[in-house]
């Protein structure tokens, strides 16, 4: 890839057309996961008269997901607080349907701007913020499932079953520093 | 962004040992995580909070170094929102009574 440049409110960048796949299908694959997740919303007469949706109040059970859409309390796992637990629940309902749209919002950015041929991408100041957090969703997600560690080595063993995909993370860590980088310079 | 002089002169801020429970502001809290990096937590603070890089990168150490930073507080409402952005983000952000 050629990496991010800033050419004034430009960001700029060169995917191979490998690249490119691997990217869009990490998105694509995390979008239907968010889909999934507010297809599972309760659909009442009420939400559907004002267009306000209600979420989910427990947490999903998948540990990607939950990652994603985390509680807005952290409870002590034994002897968790009735009163958290009620606020957390009433707070994931009222927010999780917003926080749901802004994730698939900037998923769709990435996809509506870079082609599955790859090639050049050329990013509006706000674009490029969009392409962080969305490159940071999918680093979560992945890295939820690969389990990883803060000291996790560059190359793991042969035998390690996560082997054959932390290559992907890793550049997907470059790929995000590489951009915040380049906005910030 | 910023209060309108007006309101400034109306407003009056109760001393702190006056406060009950119910008064006490909330905080915003931010927990390390292994996947996030040092550069975009930085980034974060700065976009959403308008902190000055130095301040950002102080509160992205603390989270680093040990474990967690109170990164905003303030009335219930303030800070449902700054957790919400900063889930939007894609931080561990909590929020909580201050004690």
């Amino acid at each position: 890839m050629k990496p991010w440049r800033r050419k004034g409110a430009r960001l700029v960048a060169g995917f191979e057309q490998q690249e490119a796949a691997v990217l869009r299908g990490l998105v694509s694959q995390m979008e239907d996961m968010l889909k999934a997740r507010a297809d599972e919303a309760p659909q009442d007469e009420l939400s559907e008269l004002t267009g306000i949706k209600a979420g989910p109040s427990t947490a999903p059970d998948d540990p990607v997901l939950a990652r994603l859409l985390p509680d807005f309390h952290r409870f002590d796992p034994d002897q968790p607080a009735q009163e958290d637990m009620d606020s957390a629940a009433a707070l994931r309902s009222l927010h999780e349907p917003e926080l749901l749209d802004a994730k698939l919002g900037v998923a769709e950015v990435v996809m509506e701007t870079l082609g599955p041929e790859g090639g050049e991408v050329r990013l509006s100041l706000e674009q490029a913020d969009a392409w962080l957090s969305a490159i940071n969703d999918v680093r979560l997600a992945l890295g939820t499932a690969l389990d990883v560690s803060e000291d996790m080595p560059d190359e793991l063993p042969e035998d390690d079953p996560r082997a054959a995909h932390i290559g992907v993370y890793h550049w997907l860590t470059y790929l995000q520093e590489n951009l915040v980088q380049a906005m910030s310079g | 962004m910023s209060m309108p002089a007006a309101d400034e002169q109306t407003q009056v801020e109760p001393a702190s040992d006056e406060l009950g429970a119910a008064d006490r502001p909330w905080q915003t809290v931010v927990w390390n995580d292994p996947v996030n990096l040092m550069s975009y937590v930085t980034y974060v603070f700065q976009k959403l909070f308008g902190y000055s890089h130095e301040h950002a990168t102080k509160l992205m150490l603390d989270v680093h170094h040990k474990g967690k930073a109170i990164v905003s507080s303030g009335s219930k409402e303030k800070v449902e929102g700054d957790v919400s952005r900063l889930h939007a983000a894609g931080l561990w952000a909590t929020m909580q009574k201050a004690s």
